[in-house]
């Protein structure tokens, strides 16, 4: 069972229906013993970083979050999912985040050169670093299979942990790792094939 | 660097695509769901539905058959036709819509897009722009291209962006239909005004519209068609091939 962890930001149908389409069970909820019992867990994310920690800590969902990782569950941040993981993030602001991975989040525009479109959305290749064993979620995939992106900001200083970058105006991060916590900011779920072959390979870890 | 996207538009009306045609393998063509799951199958980047149904049944029909969609179809769904309040873009993106496109909607009241992309983010929210050519200005249409409002296409364009629009799809109703290319004359002055993602429709007719678009206009992000889709006369692998073969970037 996979419990997708609701705290009020986003809409959940599409991660939910996109793993019922693989075959996976999955639960939507907020309840801490239902997220102790499911195998893989999966925070979800769209909106502002700093009023998602807001109602990750509110509903008491980042103290389990950060059980069910000591306790080495697979666990996966999607989009600003990923991004809540980090130390820190610099939207509109300055605001705390899991710190489960090293680094920091800060807007694509200081990253980019100008004349590029802010946010970045739409499908992108996939780089895998040349020096590093592939992550396991994406042992499927070849370099540069496309996936979506939707964000205006993205993760800095986190090279060690790093498991797959996309090509705009600079290499910017697109999925991190570190032990059992992964993170991809673009949308397995709306990823066609591709994403489906992210979800199912972290679904057997 | 990011792909040019290639997104077939669907019509529904009373829960059925209108102009559903001639595909091989397909048992009902008219099917929003079989369709849709052919074009993401072959390759489309994002599907664009409208719903053009009138009545209340057919709205509730059309819900239905969204939910239907995006169970089955995992690339970006737009939803778009009869978004005229707040409760009208929950509606759609409670069934898995991701992005919602408004019209007719915006044209009456220009804050619901403000007030649409505070709650929900600028990237879920589409501007959707009948245009056409009136005394040598760009005018803007509403009603599905029945009503001049009297309105600059560029400022209504830029007005709309600076109330948080994330992307702007420009139908030049002058080109629309002609099958003759698209109106590179009218993207290329909505490219200039505005700094969010451009999607070009109307006009397209073959595959090499879409190598001028791109090539042309490298600002454009996407390229929307309806019928050349529908009646076969382009399949979305060749052109992504044939933008890939002169060197534009598309997901293969």
């Amino acid at each position: 069972m996979v419990g997708i962890i609701d705290y009020g930001i986003g809409n959940l149908f599409s991660l939910k229906s996109s793993l019922a389409y693989i075959g996976e069970e999955a639960i939507i909820t907020n309840d801490a013993e239902e997220l102790k019992k499911c195998d893989h867990i999966i925070l979800p994310g769209v909106g502002a970083f700093g009023d998602a920690v807001k109602k990750l800590r509110e509903s008491g969902m980042d103290q389990v979050v950060l059980s069910e990782a000591a306790l080495g569950k697979p666990l996966l941040g999607i989009c600003l999912g990923m991004q809540l993981l980090f130390d820190k993030s610099y939207e509109y602001g300055e605001y705390d985040g899991l710190g489960l991975i090293p680094g920091v989040v800060r807007p694509i525009a200081s990253m980019i050169s100008q004349g590029l479109k802010v946010p970045h959305i739409g499908w992108n290749g996939l780089h895998f670093p040349k020096d590093k064993e592939r992550c396991p979620i994406f042992a499927d995939l070849q370099e540069n299979d496309c996936v979506y992106f939707v964000h205006s900001f993205a993760a800095v200083d986190c090279a060690d942990n790093l498991t797959a970058s996309t090509e705009y105006g600079a290499e910017l991060t697109a999925a991190v790792a570190k032990g059992n916590i992964y993170g991809t900011q673009f949308h397995p779920e709306k990823s066609s094939r591709v994403g489906l072959q992210i979800l199912s390979a972290f679904c057997k870890l | 660097m990011i792909a040019k996207r290639i997104i077939p538009c669907l019509d529904v009306k009373d829960g059925r695509v209108v102009k559903g045609i001639q595909f091989e393998g397909l048992h009902d063509v008219s099917s929003p769901i079989e369709l849709g799951k052919y074009y993401s199958d072959y390759g489309a980047d994002e599907l664009v539905f409208y719903d053009i149904t009138a009545s209340a049944e057919g709205r509730t029909l059309f819900t239905d058959i969204l939910k239907q969609v995006a169970q089955t179809i995992f690339i970006p769904l737009t939803v778009g036709g009869g978004i005229h309040t707040l409760a009208d873009f929950d509606r759609v993106l409670k069934c898995g819509a991701d992005k919602v496109s408004v019209n007719s909607g915006a044209i009456k009241n220009p804050d619901l897009i403000a007030q649409a992309a505070k709650k929900y983010g600028n990237q879920c929210v589409v501007l959707s722009v009948d245009v056409k050519r009136v005394d040598g200005r760009f005018a803007v249409f509403a009603k599905g291209g029945r009503e001049n409002t009297g309105m600059d296409a560029i400022a209504w364009i830029e007005k709309c962006v600076a109330l948080g629009a994330g992307e702007v799809v420009v139908n030049s109703m002058d080109t629309d239909g002609v099958k003759k290319g698209f109106d590179l004359e009218m993207l290329q002055a909505v490219c200039d005004a505005v700094s969010v993602p451009v999607i070009a429709s109307g006009g397209a007719g073959c595959m090499e519209d879409f190598v001028t678009l791109f090539e042309s206009l490298p600002k454009v992000d996407a390229g929307l068609a309806a019928s050349i889709f529908h009646f076969g006369e382009v399949r979305i692998p060749d052109l992504k091939q044939k933008l890939a073969e002169q060197g534009i970037q598309v997901r293969i």
